[in-house]
């Protein structure tokens, strides 16, 4: 049972799919567009949800006490590097989550989509082969590959179907990537060439010389923190996110920012814990800035999605902060808080989506009172304010308050920035929806606005299920995580304990 | 030096035959009039993948073969690098199949001056004497001096062929005179005696001859600073010529130069590390800078072309075996992706004739979709993006300048990656979001075949072959470490 490439499948069936559609459009007759059309949608939206299938399978065969890769498969690829995968509970969850996003993106852009339809479908299921790729990666170079291969269809989304200013928003969310990820490619070698080896099993242990691990953790982090992002290498961000199309946001918030923080937690902590050590109060710093600025500046948005965006930044710095306190208690509240951010940023974008879709604009001013149109779309619409505030009962509670309590263990004034932060995303969040939301229905236009279909409305029953599951539940996420957390604090605690430097001395005669 | 033997004309018999059949073709020629121009290109295209494969064959006993008192040696690394350049100038003859049927400025030379071309390369990557490295070189750059002017009614392609030649003369002078200097320094011309007359501390005549003797050789890889003639050439020149510029001799340049600094001046590779990583690092940044305000395609191609060639010195500054490695397989990957690349340029072409602009190839993808893609494909692999095979490429060169201690050069060169993606999205862009300009005619089917058999080589599905090749190249660069 376990012998059946169970992760490959998972990862290279989305590809398969776009392979379909691709041919399908090539056999098919040029005058047939709207049935190409038709039937693209549907195996997109077959193959994603056979994806997220998979992955549940990978979900029910992995055996969450074990803190290991496990479900490992090995093959020979290029001399050293080797095709490794598996995954542990720091990753699992993340594929999941991304299995669980696409399904969704496409309804999301069922109707929203016309133009280059099989273009774009394609697209996205190239790129979900690359994130689950980047989650299952156990080789440093097979990630990279994954990781920095998924640029592509990104830059492609966001040009070919963005909003007016998307080539700019393209150039910046490729560029600003790229650039860190080639300072990473260049660390890569070194550790390669340091340590023999590509393979991650082996690389968590090594122990990389301290003075080579200071190197070695800024080239990462300069990729992880542009990813993130991370203030002030942010800006990219709000650009890529509002110049995207509704599902491109989606799984750039839902996904892709997460990656930043999965390497943090699979790279940076455990293979370099001195130098993350050392760096700490930077990356505090920077996070407790994040936090508060960004919250700041979400205030003062006009446009919803960027608004969005920038509370992503925010939220994402509790997530680092989370990280880099390494003890248990905050690097479960950041995988906590990176999945919940994940469902509820995604549900927000599609939010946003709903009402671009009807009026196509995103200004915060052109709407208001859209309660009294749109009830079901106001109840949907609260509770993911909620959730993105944190209120207790959703996801984004759990997410935050282990954060916080994780950070508080090592510094009650970096508990303090995170908590004022969150108070801030209180009022920018529930501005945006008495803004939008409440108030009276002035602008003539919306009068006739129509309330949530039934396609969206299926879109968003999983993920209010998931927010509030997560929200009165947290368990079934940190009990799956659990056992590869305590061994990762495990690790970097036993790292820098001070005893295990003075037991390799040598002994002077 | 011993008298010739028939095992001599063994070890040339892959160049003796190319050399016969271009001179019979050239005869062939002038007496038959009749023959179309394309007929005698099919058959020079023949007579190369002969040479590739006698000059494979050769090698089948394993080992190396000298030839004229070790003049000329057939060894892994010549066969690695003649197998390349006969599959590269076979291609590249190949795209220019349309040119010959159609166009007026076409002759039957063009062949015989291509396969005169791929003689001297086969004679300079086999060349372990400045006697052969000189002739090899000559040869070559001479037969490739008269195709950059081959369309000779053509004003820019008769600039395009002037100016490579008065600065490939210059070019080989400076050359002629460092090599001089080494003879004096050595008391020879064979690698072997300057190998040992030179050791280790090298006498600073030797040093100075040296510099020179780069300078030419970096002129023939179109290395910055001496990279002034590739724009314009590239530009000037028809396209198929440039198509062929941009593959077979680059492979067979950067071989030579490989063989030159590790061969004779392997031990004094501290003194002259430094120049290389100059070299690596001028390119990167002229190859860089230079292709962004580019709007022609093949003077980004050009630009592109000096960039590459950076990442390709960056493997010989390591001086290491597993620099020499990388280079080899920089080579290999690049010429793959550039043919296929120029095959695309090639088919930029409306009823009323080819078109150059970057803005020509807008909307690609919707016009032309298939054309579109292997564009799109190619660009991002010489971009060196995971997961296409630029990205190896570019891996093992780091590796190997990070492993000889160049961490910085390796920064640099990310850096530069960095700022040419820059430019290399920008066709992607043109290709994918802008607004399609009016569609290129049906290109002519060798045209599309190489395209998408380079795009398809340069794929994620199809790296597999990167691994037998990295071995070859590995086998291939061994042969100067022994």
């Amino acid at each position: 049972m376990t012998d059946f490439p169970i992760l490959s499948l998972t990862t290279f069936l989305p590809s398969i799919g776009a392979l379909l559609i691709l041919v399908l459009k090539w056999l098919a007759r040029p005058e047939d567009a709207a049935i190409i059309d038709r039937n693209s949608r549907w195996v997109a939206l077959w193959f994603t949800l056979g994806t997220f299938v998979a992955s549940v399978f990978v979900l029910s065969w992995y055996d969450p006490s074990e803190p290991g890769f496990q479900l490992i498969e090995d093959a020979p690829w290029m001399g050293e590097i080797g095709y490794r995968m598996g995954v542990d509970g720091i990753s699992i969850l993340f594929v999941l989550l991304t299995t669980f996003l696409m399904p969704l993106c496409i309804l999301a852009s069922w109707r929203s989509v016309t133009e280059r339809l099989t273009e774009y479908l394609a697209a996205f299921l190239v790129l979900e082969t690359l994130m689950i790729g980047v989650f299952c990666a156990r080789d440093l170079v097979l990630f990279y590959f994954f990781f920095e291969a998924g640029l592509i269809p990104m830059f492609i989304i966001i040009g070919v179907w963005g909003g007016a200013n998307r080539v700019y928003a393209a150039y910046k969310f490729f560029l600003y990537t790229l650039a860190g990820s080639l300072l990473m490619l260049v660390a890569i070698v070194a550790m390669y060439l340091q340590a023999g080896t590509t393979d991650i099993t082996v690389l968590l242990d090594f122990g990389f010389p301290p003075g080579m691990q200071t190197w070695l953790w800024l080239a990462f982090f300069a990729s992880f923190a542009v990813k993130m992002p991370m203030w002030p290498v942010h800006t990219w961000l709000p650009d890529a996110h509002v110049q995207a199309p509704t599902a491109g946001s989606v799984i750039l918030a839902g996904v892709l920012l997460k990656m930043g923080g999965y390497g943090f937690l699979r790279f940076s902590l455990p293979m370099f814990p001195q130098a993350s050590d050392l760096f700490a109060p930077l990356v505090f710093a920077l996070s407790v800035i994040a936090v508060i600025y960004t919250s700041l500046v979400a205030f003062r948005q006009t446009d919803i999605k960027k608004l969005i965006a920038y509370s992503s930044v925010a939220h994402m710095g509790l997530v680092t902060i989370g990280i880099f306190a390494a003890n248990e208690v905050g690097m479960q509240g950041a995988i906590f808080q990176m999945l919940s951010h994940g469902v509820i940023s995604g549900a927000l974008f599609l939010i946003v989506g709903v009402i671009y879709d009807r009026m196509h604009t995103r200004e915060i001013a052109f709407y208001g009172g859209l309660v009294h149109r749109m009830p079901m779309y106001a109840a949907v619409f609260l509770l993911f304010t909620m959730g993105n505030v944190g209120l207790p009962g959703t996801s984004g509670f759990i997410g935050e308050i282990l954060s916080m309590a994780g950070a508080y263990l090592v510094s009650p004034w970096i508990a303090f920035g995170a908590a004022f932060g969150v108070i801030l995303s209180a009022v920018y969040m529930l501005t945006l929806y008495r803004r939008v939301v409440y108030g009276e229905l002035t602008n003539p236009r919306l009068a006739d606005i129509a309330d949530l279909t039934r396609r969206e409305i299926v879109v968003f029953i999983p993920l209010v299920i998931a927010t509030l599951l997560m929200g009165v539940a947290p368990s079934i996420v940190t009990d799956i995580t659990e056992a590869s957390v305590v061994d990762l604090a495990d690790h970097v605690s036993r790292a820098l304990a001070p005893e295990a430097e003075s037991i390799e001395l040598p002994v002077t005669p | 030096m011993s008298a010739l033997s028939a095992t001599d004309f063994d070890v040339v018999l892959p160049e003796l035959v190319l050399a016969l059949a271009s001179m019979g073709l050239l005869v062939a020629g002038v007496i038959w009039k009749k023959v179309q121009p394309r007929q005698m290109n099919l058959v020079a295209i023949a007579m190369l993948l002969i040479y590739g494969a006698l000059a494979l064959g050769g090698a089948a006993g394993g080992g190396e073969t000298e030839a004229f008192g070790g003049v000329f040696v057939n060894d892994r690394l010549a066969v690695y690098a003649k197998v390349l350049i006969s599959l590269g100038a076979a291609a590249t003859l190949l795209l220019a199949d349309r040119f010959m049927a159609t166009h007026a400025a076409a002759r039957f030379e063009y062949a015989v001056l291509a396969m005169i071309s791929v003689l001297g390369m086969g004679v300079m990557v086999s060349a372990r004497d400045m006697m052969a490295l000189y002739m090899g070189i000559e040869l070559q750059s001479l037969a490739l001096y008269v195709l950059a002017a081959f369309n000779r009614d053509s004003l820019r392609s008769s600039e395009a062929g002037l100016k490579y030649f008065v600065l490939g003369a210059l070019s080989s002078g400076i050359m002629l005179y460092g090599l001089s200097l080494i003879y004096g320094a050595a008391g020879g011309t064979s690698f072997a005696a300057i190998g040992a007359a030179i050791g280790e501390d090298a006498p600073v005549m030797a040093m100075v001859g040296l510099v020179f003797l780069m300078s030419g050789l970096a002129f023939k890889v179109s290395a910055a600073p001496f990279h002034m003639w590739t724009p314009d050439v590239y530009e000037g020149a028809p396209t198929p010529v440039t198509a062929f510029f941009a593959a077979a001799p680059k492979v067979a340049a950067m071989v030579l130069f490989a063989r030159t600094m590790m061969d004779p001046f392997a031990q004094s590779v501290d003194s002259w590390r430094q120049v290389m990583v100059a070299l690596s690092v001028l390119s990167l940044g002229f190859g860089v800078f230079g292709a962004l305000a580019q709007t022609n395609i093949k003077r980004l191609m050009a630009y592109s072309s000096i960039g590459n060639m950076g990442y390709a010195l960056m493997g010989l500054a390591a001086g290491t075996l597993a620099g020499v490695q990388a280079v080899l397989l920089y080579m290999a990957i690049y010429m793959a992706t550039v043919i296929g690349a120029f095959a695309c340029i090639l088919a930029m072409r409306r009823k009323d004739g080819s078109v150059e602009r970057i803005e020509d190839l807008a909307g690609l993808v919707r016009t032309r979709p298939g054309l579109g893609v292997a564009f799109t494909v190619l660009m991002l692999s010489i971009a060196g993006l995971p997961p296409l095979a630029g990205f190896w490429a570019k891996w093992w060169v780091f590796l190997a300048a990070v492993q000889a201690g160049l961490v910085w050069l390796a920064v640099a060169g990310a850096v530069a990656a960095v700022i040419g993606a820059f430019y290399y999205l920008r066709i992607v862009k043109l290709i994918w979001f802008d607004e399609p300009a009016p569609s290129f005619v049906e290109p002519a089917r060798p045209l599309k075949a190489i395209a998408f058999v380079s795009a398809a080589l340069a794929f994620p599905v199809l790296v597999v072959f990167i691994g037998p090749l990295f071995t070859q190249a590995g086998a291939a660069a061994r042969s100067l470490f022994l």
